[in-house]
């Protein structure tokens, strides 16, 4: 069995049997490529009442390589506005990046994004967003980042 | 093997004899030459050499391991240690030693081999929600600079252990399970000085995808946020039974030396793993032109100067620089001369006429323009079809405007067309030499002459490709030389050269008629022999201009004044 397939299993696992975060919520894990999850964020926050949807992609390297994850934008999700997110859903955090490490897991990079959202006090697109889009690939892990900002 | 020189491959205490520089008076060395000892190569480096040494992934790890030695005896520490110490400090062993002799714990922690000591925990959080505490201390781990893997942090640090409670089922002593596979089947389990467990097999596939797929040969512990680095020893210890991936690690630690040392290149040249050792300074780039030959093979000759993967002699780094980026930029404006189309005026982008209307829309940049003018359309009013602004001022300018490219690039054509050729042909050589070994076959049999006597072919051929580089060169030097007396002399000797080429060239390239192949033998000997004459004169004037300060360009050169 791939490794990938054994880990995502247990990973599922434990989800099924802990539950997942408050404000996490696994929306569908049919098959060991692809998973999407909901996340909001409580409290007071400028992402009050909202809620978002992300996507994961899995290779058979994960986790020795970090999985793509990025916000579904379509007819029924959009992505937060937030400095590091992109308008198509491509999020610019180094754990999914160089920062990546192969302990961490589906939950922990949500409860690492849903927390980058909770810190976030002004809404604002990050710089560049257009030409970024107009330009991104398909693939969020294919961009090279730069972690270069300071201020979440 | 040390060679300043392709053919020199068997002089290897040549340096040890030479050590004036670059000012070795060879002028009889051209003269004294015959074809018989074009494979010994002369004896004294030319003018257009330079010294360099050429070195095996061995050698070189032989230095590395000597900085490894006097670091691990100053500062008494492990084997193990010194590399890592060197490799976070770029291989700059004044620098290690003055920051670890101020603070030996903190530089430990930044190269890797220490955890962080007893990382004070921050305290937890608001608490209540699950992942509270981790969420909290977290924040810093996304986006924004996270420097790097590199400076862990006491927050971080915290969130890691978090991380790992959740991921990690229950550590009994008896039946540790690895927190990235759970493969229960695991019995293998390898830490680094931070205790951080993981299955064998995993640390494998991590450590091969760093090396194969990020080409990293810093190795950071695959527990989240911890930046201590895996030593060779490990490396080497979980690569066992993967030899590829060991000796790629091993090719990327040498790479990373080779590239902190200024008197140090590597071999560009594809799956090679030789370094050339040449003590060249940036200010002699100016007048020379650092060509130097890997060990391996002669055919890996490149620039030591610059990125330049061939030998670009006569000409220096700066103008073949130069010359490579005109041709880069100009390609495309090239062919739109030469297939009679004409240019926007506004962007510049090509356009072709395919119909009758003179009113012509810029598929770029949407310009319309009148065909036969030149100038804006909407100048044009109702004439349809009918151009009468042909001297309209603005048409008129619109007009200069692309002459005078025009002529420009005429000039630039008549340096590119003849450099194009000559790479041309050069890259046909594969197939000459195949048609020369064939006709060496038949000389053989309808001749007397024997297998080491048929030689005069090939070696015919290695000249005429030796010079079409140095040919080709001189064109794109020859396109930024001010014109004048200095250029004039230049462009004789350019053309004295090119016409023993390509003399040379047509003999080699002519039907065999056996009745004749002594005389052949003889005429093809004596034009390898003048060939190589006009070569050497080519490239000697050359340089001696540039050590003179003889040649004045007709645009500014990066590094002359
Ligand atoms: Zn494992
Ligand atoms: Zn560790
Ligand atoms: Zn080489
Ligand atoms: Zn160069
Ligand atoms: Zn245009
Ligand atoms: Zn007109």
């Amino acid at each position: 069995m791939a490794v990938s397939t054994r880990r995502l299993q247990k990973e599922l696992a434990e989800i099924k049997n802990q539950g997942t975060p408050v404000g996490i919520q696994l929306l569908s894990a049919e098959n060991f490529q692809e998973w999407h999850l909901s996340l909001e964020v409580l409290g007071d926050t400028v992402f009050a009442g909202e809620v978002f949807c992300l996507r994961f992609r899995f290779d058979n390297q994960y986790p020795i390589s970090s999985p793509a994850v990025q916000f579904v934008v379509d007819d029924k999700w959009k992505a937060p506005t937030h400095p590091h997110v992109y308008t198509n859903g491509h999020i610019c955090a180094s754990i999914l990046g160089n920062e990546w490490s192969p302990v961490l897991s589906v939950i922990s990079v949500c409860v690492t994004l849903q927390s980058m959202l909770a810190s976030c006090k002004k809404k604002e697109l990050p710089p560049g967003n257009d030409r970024y889009v107009r330009h991104a690939p398909d693939n969020p892990k294919k961009t090279r980042f730069e972690y270069d900002d300071d201020t979440v | 093997m040390s060679s300043a020189d392709e053919y020199s491959d068997d002089e290897i205490d040549y340096y040890d004899e030479d050590d004036e520089g670059m000012l070795v008076d060879d002028d009889e060395s051209a003269s004294e030459m015959e074809l018989d000892n074009f494979s010994e190569g002369a004896s004294k480096k030319k003018i257009y050499e330079v010294d360099y040494e050429s070195l095996s992934q061995a050698e070189v790890e032989k230095q590395m391991k000597s900085d490894v030695d006097s670091i691990t005896s100053i500062f008494g520490v492990a084997e193990d240690v010194a590399p890592l110490l060197l490799r976070h400090f770029d291989w700059n062993k004044e620098k290690l030693i003055e920051k670890y002799m101020d603070n030996a714990a903190t530089v430990s922690v930044a190269a890797g081999i220490a955890p962080p000591e007893k990382a004070p925990r921050r305290p937890a959080a608001s608490g209540g929600r699950l992942h509270s505490s981790s969420q909290s201390s977290k924040e810093s781990l996304i986006g924004p600079r996270r420097s790097s893997r590199r400076t862990a942090s006491a927050a971080t640090k915290s969130s890691k252990s978090k991380v790992l409670e959740r991921v990690t089922p229950q550590v009994h002593n008896e039946s540790f399970v690895c927190p990235i596979c759970f493969d229960d089947t695991q019995t293998e389990f390898l830490s680094l000085v931070c205790d951080h467990k993981f299955c064998k097999s995993c640390w494998a596939a991590y450590i091969e995808s760093k090396v194969k797929t990020e080409a990293e040969s810093w190795i950071a512990c695959m527990a989240e946020d911890c930046d201590v680095v895996a030593p060779d020893n490990f490396v080497k210890q979980v690569l066992t039974g993967d030899q590829r991936t060991w000796e790629r690690f091993h090719e990327l630690l040498v790479r990373h030396y080779v590239s902190h040392r200024p008197d140090l290149k590597y071999c560009p040249y594809p799956s090679c793993t030789y370094t050339v050792s040449c003590s060249i300074t940036r200010a002699s780039l100016a007048t020379q032109v650092p060509i130097v030959t890997c060990g391996n093979s002669t055919t890996h000759k490149f620039c030591f100067g610059c990125n330049i993967d061939s030998d670009h002699r006569p000409v220096i780094c700066a103008v073949a620089k130069m010359w490579l980026q005109k041709c880069h930029d100009d390609s495309e404006t090239a062919n739109w001369i030469k297939s009679n189309t004409k240019e926007c005026s506004k962007c510049q982008s090509t356009i072709e006429k395919n119909g009758g209307c003179n009113h012509m829309t810029c598929k770029k940049c949407k310009y319309e323009f009148c065909w036969v003018c030149m100038g804006p359309w909407s100048e044009h009013g109702t004439s349809w079809y009918n151009c009468n602004r042909y001297d309209e001022k603005a048409s008129k300018d619109a007009r200069d405007a692309q002459s005078r490219s025009r002529a420009s690039l005429e000039r630039y054509l008549h340096y590119y067309n003849r450099w194009a050729n000559h790479e041309q042909s050069k890259k046909l050589s594969v197939e000459l030499y195949a048609k020369t070994e064939k006709k060496m076959e038949e000389m053989q049999m309808t001749s007397e002459l024997s297998w080491i006597e048929v030689q005069f072919m090939k070696k015919a051929v290695d000249e005429v490709i030796k010079c079409r580089t140095t040919l080709m060169w001189t064109y794109g030097m020859a396109y930024y030389l001010e014109s004048g007396n200095e250029k004039e002399l230049y462009e004789d000797n350019q053309r004295d050269l090119e016409r023993a080429v390509e003399d040379l060239s047509e003999l080699i390239e002519s039907p065999l008629d056996p009745e004749v192949i002594k005389t052949l033998r003889q005429k093809v000997t004596d034009r390898t022999v003048y060939v190589t004459k006009r070569n050497e004169i080519v490239l000697e004037d050359t340089a001696r201009g540039f050590l003179e300060g003889r040649w004045a360009w007709n645009v500014p050169v990066a590094g002359l004044d």
